[in-house]
């Protein structure tokens, strides 16, 4: 449709403004970082950097982000498996069953974070004798598999079958026909599942209160614990800053991978 | 081959024994998903119907509604709920509000050139840590130095605050891009020939928008709201840290957990009902399809 004139500024009034709405508190994280100030005082009496060398001097932040990377990586591993099998029984048979195996993949994040936290949290008090950080990998693992599977199974639906076909016509074997077909058709779409399935559990501070064990802290129970705590406040200010600053970069990669999609928004 | 399977396509997959792969495929994940997570969601709700000694604290494994009941009838737990489905609902709102437009700016007045731009610079928030958007919340809405109340005050107002109006501020900003996301690509994937079909049967922009428009982007509403309804309901962090005295249901599940878990189960229960619900009743309408 045409657009009249007065619509399209109307319009793109809005969409600035959103954009604004949308940027301006992570420009203010961004800022106080940087603020003289040891408490959340808008605008700063003055500027320093002294805070950013202190906060990546810290001892706590640097454990906090090693747990929260290895837990995020082993959590990724186990969904990729997971969730790459489960959109190719889905995407490729028909079975009794199957719209609820589909509704039940996207339970995890369909579902308040507290739900799962404490029914996690439970039953691995009761049978499993206590948290550790298995019972947060198994945590993340369970709302994980739905992005993977989202990806790749948008992929399988996309590329059918007949490049398969041929190639087991032409004599090849299951194996081979992964390895050389399949896997690179789906290699985009497993990344960009990955990257999404990462970024979820490195981000994610409910399920992890209850699911990891005691004295076991990632990057967002850091925060979370000394969130409150006055004298941290110009360390959490600029560990903040550099989380905000490191969610560029899974955006980049994952433009980047799924620039052969046809829709951008690949990642979601 | 059975009856509940149609032939499988050929190729690497599937093709001597289907019944076989597929069980092969499904196991690992099904064991999962059904067996962990189901398992867990099962163990829960049944702890819901039992309660605690008040004098030991120990579980009572005994069938009984007293936990609902109360929930139901004391009247601050009820009013914990209709706050928390109202915020919920006022968020889902304000998502669509900034939303909506926002998409369709992208999608309808933006050149293509510059719609990935776009769409990385409203994804680019949603990879920033959760914590962190709530955390520079606390510095917008602080009551005395916060950025909204310095903003307002040579107008002679001062900001919101920390309380109700904070929470849904700050929930709608997270989960706005899970509204704007679905929207613009439903919004894309909708033909120019339709538009241009509608206008030339005489249709103005106002008709287009709401008969055609509305009517093929409405899937992808539904399914934007799904995620800022459900994760509105559920959330306690929020409320924690730009709430100021008002709670949530979540917050209620996480003071009670510890000490009685039969009655924070109960309480947990509840959005999940609620949510359950909203997921069956927008299965047709083909939302699901579209998260």
């Amino acid at each position: 449709m045409t657009l009249s004139r007065t619509a399209k500024i109307l319009l793109s009034l809005v969409a600035l403004l959103a954009g604004a709405f949308i940027y301006v508190p992570l420009g203010v994280i961004l800022i106080n970082s940087f603020s003289a100030d040891r408490s959340l005082t808008w605008p700063p009496s003055g500027f320093t950097t002294e805070w950013w060398g202190k906060a990546i001097d810290n001892e706590g932040v640097r454990s906090a982000l090693w747990t929260s990377v290895w837990v995020g990586l082993v959590a990724t591993a186990m969904a990729l498996v997971l969730g790459t099998l489960l959109a190719f029984a889905l995407g490729r048979y028909r079975f009794f069953g199957r719209e609820t195996v589909s509704l039940l993949v996207v339970l995890p994040i369909s579902l308040p974070g507290i739900v799962t936290g404490i029914a996690l949290n439970n039953v691995f008090t009761s049978f499993l004798g206590g948290l550790t950080i298995w019972t947060l990998i198994i945590g993340h693992v369970t709302f994980c598999i739905v992005v993977v599977y989202n990806n790749a199974i948008a992929r399988i639906r996309r590329m059918g079958s007949s490049l398969e076909e041929a190639s087991a016509d032409l004599g090849a074997s299951s194996v081979r026909t992964f390895a050389l077909v399949t896997f690179p058709m789906m290699r985009s779409a497993i990344i960009a599942g990955a990257i999404l399935a990462f970024g979820l559990s490195f981000d994610e501070i409910i399920v992890t209160t209850f699911t990891a064990g005691p004295g076991i802290t990632t990057l967002p129970i850091w925060i979370y614990q000394n969130l409150f705590r006055p004298n941290n406040a110009p360390i959490v200010n600029v560990v903040a800053a550099m989380l905000v600053i490191i969610s560029i970069i899974p955006i980049y990669v994952a433009q980047r991978v799924s620039s052969d999609d046809e829709r951008g928004a690949g990642v979601m | 081959m059975t009856t509940t399977m149609t032939p499988a396509p050929r190729g690497g997959f599937g093709y001597r024994h289907p019944r076989m792969r597929l069980a092969g495929l499904l196991t690992p994940p099904m064991l999962w998903l059904v067996v962990i997570y189901l398992g867990s969601l099962a163990a829960l709700f049944l702890t819901a119907f039992w309660s605690i000694n008040d004098f030991t604290g120990q579980l009572v494994r005994t069938f009984t509604l007293d936990n609902f009941i109360e929930v139901f009838t004391n009247s601050a737990y009820y009013v914990v709920i209709l706050r928390t489905l109202g915020i919920a609902l006022l968020v889902t709102l304000t998502c669509l509000v900034i939303g909506l437009p926002l998409a369709f700016f992208m999608a309808r007045v933006a050149t293509p050139r510059w719609r990935p731009l776009l769409v990385a610079l409203v994804l680019t928030p949603l990879w920033a840590s959760y914590l962190v958007k709530v955390y520079a919340w606390r510095a917008m809405l602080q009551p005395e130095d916060g950025v909204i109340a310095w903003f307002l005050s040579p107008l002679g107002l001062g900001g919101p605050g920390y309380g109700f109006l904070g929470i849904v501020i700050t929930l709608s900003y997270l989960w706005m891009p899970y509204m704007i996301l679905p929207i613009y690509a439903g919004l894309t994937r909708m033909p120019e020939s339709i538009l241009d079909a509608s206008a030339d049967l005489g249709a103005q922009n106002g008709r287009t928008f709401r008969s055609v428009v509305m009517p093929m982007v409405f899937p992808s509403i539904v399914a934007g709201s799904i995620f800022t309804f459900s994760l509105s309901l559920g959330d306690y962090i929020t409320a924690q840290i730009v709430g100021g005295k008002v709670t949530m249901l979540g917050n209620v599940v996480q003071t009670t957990y510890v000490t009685n878990l039969p009655f924070a189960a109960a309480v947990a229960t509840i959005p999940v009902i609620i949510v359950l619900l909203y997921l069956f009743a927008v299965r047709r309408s083909g939302a699901l399809d579209n998260l």
